[in-house]
């Protein structure tokens, strides 16, 4: 219980703790799905602190890291453009693409602009009406609705200079095709409680009936991990698979409608290839057929890209969960944040890069560890 | 970006149509769209993503979560960038 203390309530952590080790009396193995949880259970050691045989598996949860490489490269190509303003969330700058990466690109000139909302690309769009503006449009569920009321603005201020490139994904058939794998090792998963704040959690009903699996709508902090972690081996013990919402101050079951509204009016449904995890059907979305204007990918022709992933890189192991950064060659060493060779080691979603700035080692010539070898 | 920063509503405009609104991060303060939570008031805490308020939480709720993400290192510059001037919006 190395860093109880520095909880927030670490006499209500450590009667967690206790909660989850008098309930666990067999293996289990845990997929979380949020980079932001994975990042609070590394920096705070929780996966060291959990029973025997109880693993936390670190599921592709990093925005960032899951858009796939073909994007990057169109970002790129894109950026490089004279008439283009390219503008990102900062954590997608050093992502690296087949040839480079969109930092690089603004060192060499490419009008490449950080903003923080994609509301702030449609400012500049409406300042520099000379510019072709165009927005990265990343993430799951939890950033589609600023998208699409991104493009919504645009359409009615009647900007012709602003696009979206799209590369959005979805949470739920993510985890449909872990659970279809046949080597997949996981029994139970915490559901990302920001998602669940936008979309609710009637999507996860179906899954957690159908393959027999608990997912517990997890916040993430430390004691909402806990807590979550909890919930789902109650369940697991008692044999039981449902949805339960730890995260109840944020989240209701609904999520919010005005926010699914404007999504589902922006976009549509689509399959979409997630980086270290391939084609994942109607896993993502794209833009519905009135709002195809707004579509940077057909303005500026990008669709023919060959793609050339880095070979050291075992990033898709590590989106996956069936390798941890600890077990790369590459980790610590040729790749660190400073450095990264995928983009697991670049956003602070990354597991890698979490792994990194917690400090911990690499374990040299350690054989790889699969999803399915505990249970 | 999915991480998600409480904060506090101090004014509520409308921008040419939408609903807008600054909100109080502990101190840095940014435009935020209001669109997604057309009941909020101003003094009522929202957690926001990428310039959007998505959802409510109590004011007590609000606190401890800020002080738990502004001891992450990075997080409120990473979600929020870099802090507005006073008064500029």
């Amino acid at each position: 219980m190395k860093y109880v203390e520095e909880y927030r309530d670490p006499q209500l952590a450590r009667q967690l703790l206790a909660q989850i080790h008098a309930a666990t009396t067999r293996p289990w193995s845990l997929m979380e799905v949020c980079g932001g949880q994975t990042n609070t259970i590394v920096r705070q050691g929780i996966d060291d602190v959990l029973p025997e045989g109880l693993r936390m598996v670190h599921g592709p949860g990093c925005p960032v890291c899951v858009t796939p490489l073909e994007m990057v490269d169109k970002a790129c190509a894109i950026a490089v453009r004279p008439e283009v303003t390219f503008t990102s969330y900062g954590d997608m700058l050093r992502v690296p693409g087949s040839h480079s990466d969109l930092l690089s690109l603004k060192a060499r000139g490419a009008d490449v602009r950080v903003v923080y909302s994609p509301m702030e690309a449609v400012r500049i769009a409406r300042e520099e009406p000379r510019r072709q503006v165009v927005f990265f449009a990343v993430g799951f569920e939890t950033t589609a609705p600023a998208n699409a009321m991104a493009v919504i603005r645009a359409h009615q201020l009647g900007l012709s200079n602003f696009s979206i490139l799209v590369s959005h994904v979805l949470v739920p058939p993510a985890i449909t095709a872990i659970l279809d794998d046949e080597e997949c090792g996981i029994d139970g998963f915490l559901a990302a409680g920001h998602v669940c704040a936008v979309m609710g959690w009637r999507e996860y009903e179906p899954i957690a009936a159908r393959y027999r699996v608990p997912i517990v709508v997890t916040g993430f902090e430390p004691l909402d991990l806990l807590e979550g972690i909890l919930m789902a081996v109650q369940q697991l013990e008692s044999g039981r698979a449902q949805v339960e919402n730890q995260y109840i101050r944020a989240v209701r079951r609904d999520g919010n409608q005005h926010a699914q509204d404007a999504v589902r009016s922006v976009f549509r449904v689509a399959d979409r290839t997630w980086r270290g995890v391939g084609r994942i059907p109607s896993s993502g979305l794209e833009l519905s057929a009135s709002f195809r204007p707004f579509d940077a990918a057909l303005r500026f022709c990008v669709d023919d890209i060959e793609t050339q992933e880095n070979p050291a890189c075992i990033a898709g192991a590590i989106l996956r969960g069936t390798r941890l950064p600890t077990q790369c060659p590459m980790y610590g060493g040729a790749c660190t944040p400073r450095t990264p060779l995928g983009a697991p080691m670049v956003s602070s979603e990354g597991t890698c890069a979490a792994f990194y700035n917690a400090g911990r080692l690499a374990e040299t010539g350690a054989p790889a560890r699969t999803a399915g070898s505990v249970s | 970006m999915c991480l998600g920063i409480p904060g506090r509503v101090t004014a509520i405009t409308d921008d040419a149509g939408l609903r807008t609104g600054v909100v109080d991060f502990g101190g840095v303060r940014r435009e935020v769209c209001l669109a997604y939570v057309p009941e909020t008031e101003i003094g009522d805490y929202v957690v926001v993503h990428v310039g959007f308020a998505i959802s409510r939480l109590d004011e007590a709720e609000a606190l401890r979560t800020l002080e738990i993400i502004a001891a992450m290192p990075g997080a409120m510059e990473q979600e929020l960038g870099p802090q507005l001037r006073d008064g500029a919006r």
